[in-house]
């Protein structure tokens, strides 16, 4: 007959793992540390068919407890993160790179130092090539660390000569972390891969020493190769040292081109939408405003007032010249079913004008030449607006009311 | 036993046995020098003698080891158990002659011990040993991931293989195959066997021994007290002495990694009582602790039933019979009788009492509850009537929480010791460091746990479960009165309930599936799973068996009416 019911060590140790995650779910650090304490004898058990087996378990799960675990100590976190480095070699590095993580998030940076600096002098067998990934990653970070020991330094030299002092130790170890650092973070940079940290660091050092075109360089394979994952990052910090280096608009336009493709609702829209309008190309000023309205689809842009004053701008514009009007009309077209209730509610108009006179000053203009003068929007805060006797929404009003035939024909 | 000298002191002839396997003489406790194996040629033991006498040379360890045996390790094993069972009260007996003579009688059975052994045998045994290089070269002898694979022991097999995967060939001695002398010889000869001794088939021992005497202790009791720690079980090589190291193959024979089932250990002492040729064991009378009378007396109690329940069981007993001498003495050998279950047979008995007054379809149970309860409220004399309801809300409070408790305590067993175990010196060291390893991580997050300490490993007990009276909750029902379920006719007691389920209508055949029924919980009323499930939890075995039980009860009980009824009607008037 069989036995399934019989209970033996490994239904045993399952279900003292299962009590283990429960506990770790409810945060309960103490009954956690408890089961665990009767878990840890599985290691003296060779698990090496399974995926996942007792010795990484321990290790993940013994890092959860530690780390939020009101009485344990830092010490105790890493005499722990020790013993686990020699439980699994396959493991080794990836053991130290978390520890490293942990030991950054306490602010621990010189030992964190340490630690990189060990791992990256590792050596075992076969094991040293299998882990390659995890030793780049080792090194990457080791060269962030120096980054930011140049970074110290840096500082330190701008002060001093503020101060009229010049430091040629100082400068000489600034330039020495600066060899350091830039060897790794262009070594992890070439593998395909999200290095926003990485890539940010590398180009601030390239700046500083005047090497533009490599930081150019950096910034589009980042940004255009293909092999990269998507990474709207990446545009914004072309942009961002293209916006430095005083670069042409032209450029800085193309720059958060596919920003806008990947992300509409990136707060760089504003910019991208004032480059675009000032354009005397007509296709660019076409796309600012596809730009704009595009942006102010998301809810998260529904009260800035930044961009209601861009859109209301633009539109003020266009309805002025009389050209062009089927731009909005286009623009208008996916839009007439929801923004009405989404942006232009009689709610919203009490609200935004309660608190924030220019946000719907703004709005009402936009709302009047898309809904007319008799949209609730429009009436709610014009009416308020004359009452307080506030002289450009009289202003606004008259407009309105002279433009109102345009609303007309973009409704129609 | 064997030795038929006279003794230099006293000029008897009464020997017995000491640890270190010396003969001394019971009368005057003159030790000799003579030793287990250097015995009167008439007898020779085991092969250790032929080595002696063929002069070849004894192995000698260097880490201060010596020859041991596999069988004296079983027979360290049950003396370690027999003392710890007479710690929790069972006589002195027990110990010094049945288990005692039990496991010669099963020695010289199995010739492993006190018997001829057929010299041809030995010297190939030996030469096998004798062979210093290549293994493999001999086709007959079967490998060490074979003989692994043959051990009925469960664990982790992969392990094992791993282990003896790395171990290079073998050119030295057997010490790496098997701290004891014969490991290997162990597993591979007695394998077709089906009495090779094992861990488990020491509780059958002890178990034989305790029905011989007729001791107030049930299997279900047994197994529980190995659990919780109070009869070596688990790790019981610790108790072995320094001499004799375990390595290799004896921990696929004494290292256990799974608790014993009550079928099993049940099943073997049987065989084992039959292999052994022994006669009628002592009468089971109804004075006896085994008596279903008894055993229903202390269920009940435990299960926090009315007092007058008793008399619902014994009449049951009687009527079906399972209370006569005959039916309840173990006649080993006696194929076509059922084996008895003393415990689970009480339990058993008590379900059908329960579902005799009850019904438990789920329905009725809780109605006649009801109908209690009124009548409790007018009731202001005598104790009060038994309420179902109430019954089932305090009693599965408490299952529920004990239950909690004990799977918290099965995911918290500890299985490792401190003795350390490895295959073969090689991996000696390996494992040491492991084990410093599990040492310091148990320490660090041991006090990580807050005040909760390890328990103390908790008194033995007979009861699970206790009531008292004194408790003025009412949580209580001892002394609850069956009135509000029973009716007067003819000067007889019966119950109200005219009806009565029946769990199967046929009965399976045992032989062929394991199994009088099969206990399937979709198919049941839930007052019946529950009712199940108190006793599966008291008796710390599957409701399944219980069952079974319970249909085999029923089929006797109403053994007319089925002959008669038709296959499709299960529901009968009593």
């Amino acid at each position: 007959s069989s036995h399934e019911h019989k209970l033996n060590f490994r239904k045993s140790k399952e279900a003292c793992l299962s009590y283990i995650q429960d506990a770790l779910l409810q945060k309960q650090w103490k009954r956690a540390a408890e089961f665990l304490t009767c878990y840890v004898e599985s290691l003296e058990k060779d698990y090496s068919r399974e995926h996942v087996g007792p010795s990484e378990i321990i290790w993940r799960i013994g890092t959860e407890i530690l780390w939020h675990h009101s009485q344990s100590s830092m010490k105790e976190f890493n005499c722990f993160m020790e013993q686990m480095k020699t439980l699994g070699v396959k493991r080794y590095l990836k053991v130290c790179l978390e520890h490293v993580f942990h030991l950054l998030c306490n602010g621990q940076i010189d030992e964190a130092y340490q630690n990189l600096s060990l791992a990256e002098s590792w050596r075992f067998g076969e094991q040293t090539a299998i882990q390659d990934k995890e030793m780049k990653l080792i090194e990457a970070y080791r060269g962030l660390l120096d980054y930011y020991s140049w970074s110290k330094q840096k500082n330190i030299l701008v002060e001093h000569s503020e101060d009229g002092f010049s430091d040629l130790a100082v400068e000489q170890e600034m330039h020495s972390y600066f060899r350091k650092a830039a060897v790794n973070l262009k070594e992890i940079i070439k593998i395909p891969g999200v290095w926003d940290v990485f890539v940010k660091c590398y180009v601030d050092l390239l700046e500083f020493y005047g090497d533009h075109s490599e930081a150019c360089q950096v910034l589009n394979e980042y940004a255009y190769n293909s092999k990269f994952p998507a990474n709207p990052n990446a545009h914004v910090y072309l942009y961002q040292f293209l916006k430095r280096q005083g670069e042409s608009k032209k450029s800085l336009i193309s720059a958060l081109k596919i920003l806008h493709d990947i992300v509409p609702s990136h707060e760089l829209m504003i910019d991208f939408n004032t480059m675009l309008q000032k354009s005397k190309k007509r296709k660019k000023r076409r796309l600012g405003l596809e730009v704009i309205f595009a942006a102010l689809d998301y809810a998260g842009w529904k009260e800035n007032a930044k961009a209601w004053s861009c859109l209301a701008r633009q539109m003020k514009q266009i309805v002025i010249s009389e050209k062009h009007l089927d731009w909005i009309k286009q623009e208008w077209n996916s839009r007439k079913d929801w923004w009405p209730a989404f942006h232009f509610s009689r709610y919203l108009a009490k609200r935004n004008w309660q608190e924030n006179k220019s946000l719907s000053y703004e709005k009402a203009l936009v709302a009047g030449i898309l809904l007319g003068k008799d949209c609730k929007y429009f009436k709610y805060v014009s009416h308020h607006g004359c009452k307080a006797q506030l002289k450009r929404f009289r202003m606004l009003k008259k407009f309105v009311n002279r433009h109102n035939p345009v609303y007309l024909r973009i409704s129609g | 036993r064997g030795f038929n000298e006279r003794c230099a002191q006293c000029s008897e002839v009464n020997w017995g046995l000491t640890d270190g396997g010396r003969f001394y003489c019971r009368s005057c406790h003159n030790v000799t020098e003579r030793t287990r194996e250097v015995v009167n040629t008439d007898f020779i033991t085991n092969s250790r003698v032929q080595t002696i006498s063929k002069g070849l040379k004894k192995q000698e360890n260097n880490d201060g080891g010596c020859e041991w045996y596999i069988c004296e390790g079983f027979q360290l094993v049950l003396k370690k158990q027999a003392e710890a069972l007479e710690a929790l009260g069972v006589c002195p007996q027990m110990k010094d002659e049945i288990l005692c003579n039990f496991w010669r009688c099963y020695l010289q059975k199995s010739k492993q011990a006190y018997c001829k052994r057929p010299a041809g045998e030995t010297v190939k045994a030996l030469s096998a040993y004798e062979s210093s290089t290549d293994v493999d070269s001999d086709p007959e002898r079967p490998s060490l991931l074979q003989l692994l694979s043959l051990s009925e022991s469960e664990g982790d097999l992969q392990t094992d293989c791993s282990f003896a995967s790395s171990m290079s060939k073998v050119s030295e001695s057997t010490s790496v195959y098997s701290g004891s002398v014969d490991g290997s010889l162990y597993l591979m000869k007695n394998r077709k066997e089906k009495l090779r001794m094992t861990m488990p088939m020491t509780l059958s021992f002890c178990y034989m021994a305790l029905l011989w005497l007729r001791e107030p202790i049930t299997l279900s009791e047994l197994l529980r007290f190995v659990v919780e720690g109070h009869i070596p079980y688990l790790n019981v090589f610790q108790h072995f002495p320094e001499k004799m190291k375990l390595c290799g193959l004896d921990l696929r024979i004494f290292c256990v990694e799974s608790w014993p089932v009550y079928e099993e250990v049940f099943n073997k002492m049987h065989e084992l009582a039959a292999f052994l040729d022994l006669p009628r064991f002592p009468d089971i009378t109804d004075s006896c602790f085994l008596h279903p009378d008894m055993l229903c007396m202390k269920y009940l109690m435990e299960a926090n039933l009315p007092d007058e329940l008793h008399n619902w069981t014994c009449r049951v007993v009687k009527k079906i019979g399972i209370g006569e001498v005959d039916f309840l003495t173990l006649m080993p050998g006696n194929m076509s009788t059922r084996k008895v279950k003393y415990d689970v047979l009480a339990a058993a008995v008590i379900v059908v009492v329960l579902k005799l007054l009850f019904l438990l379809d789920d329905h009725y149970e809780w109605l006649l509850s009801e109908f209690a309860e009124e009548r409790n409220k007018n009731n202001t004399e005598g104790g009060p009537y038994f309420e179902f309801k109430k019954w089932y809300e305090v009693v599965k409070q408490s299952l529920d929480v004990e239950q909690k408790k004990l799977d918290e305590e099965r995911a918290k067993y500890l299985w490792r010791c401190e003795k350390p175990l490895f295959y073969s010196v090689k991996n000696k060291s390996k494992v040491l460091k492991r084990r410093q390893m599990v040492v310091n991580l148990q320490n660090q997050f041991g006090k990580l746990s807050g005040s909760v300490r390890r328990a103390e490993k908790p008194n033995p007990s007979s009861f699970q479960l206790s009531w008292s009276e004194e408790n003025t909750d009412g949580s209580c029902f001892h002394g609850h009165s069956l009135k509000g379920v029973l009716q007067e006719k003819c000067g007889l007691l019966t119950a109200m309930n005219p009806d009565y389920w029946l769990c199967t209508v046929k009965l399976c055949n045992e032989k062929l599936c394991g199994h009088l029924a099969h206990y399937r919980e979709v198919e049941f009323p839930q007052s019946y799973h529950f009712v199940l499930g108190l006793f599966s939890f008291l008796l710390r075995i599957q409701p399944s068996y219980i069952h079974d039980e319970v249909c085999m009860i029923e089929h006797k009980l109403f053994n007319k009416k089925l002959y008669k009824k038709l296959k499709y009607n299960t529901v009968l008037r009593k």
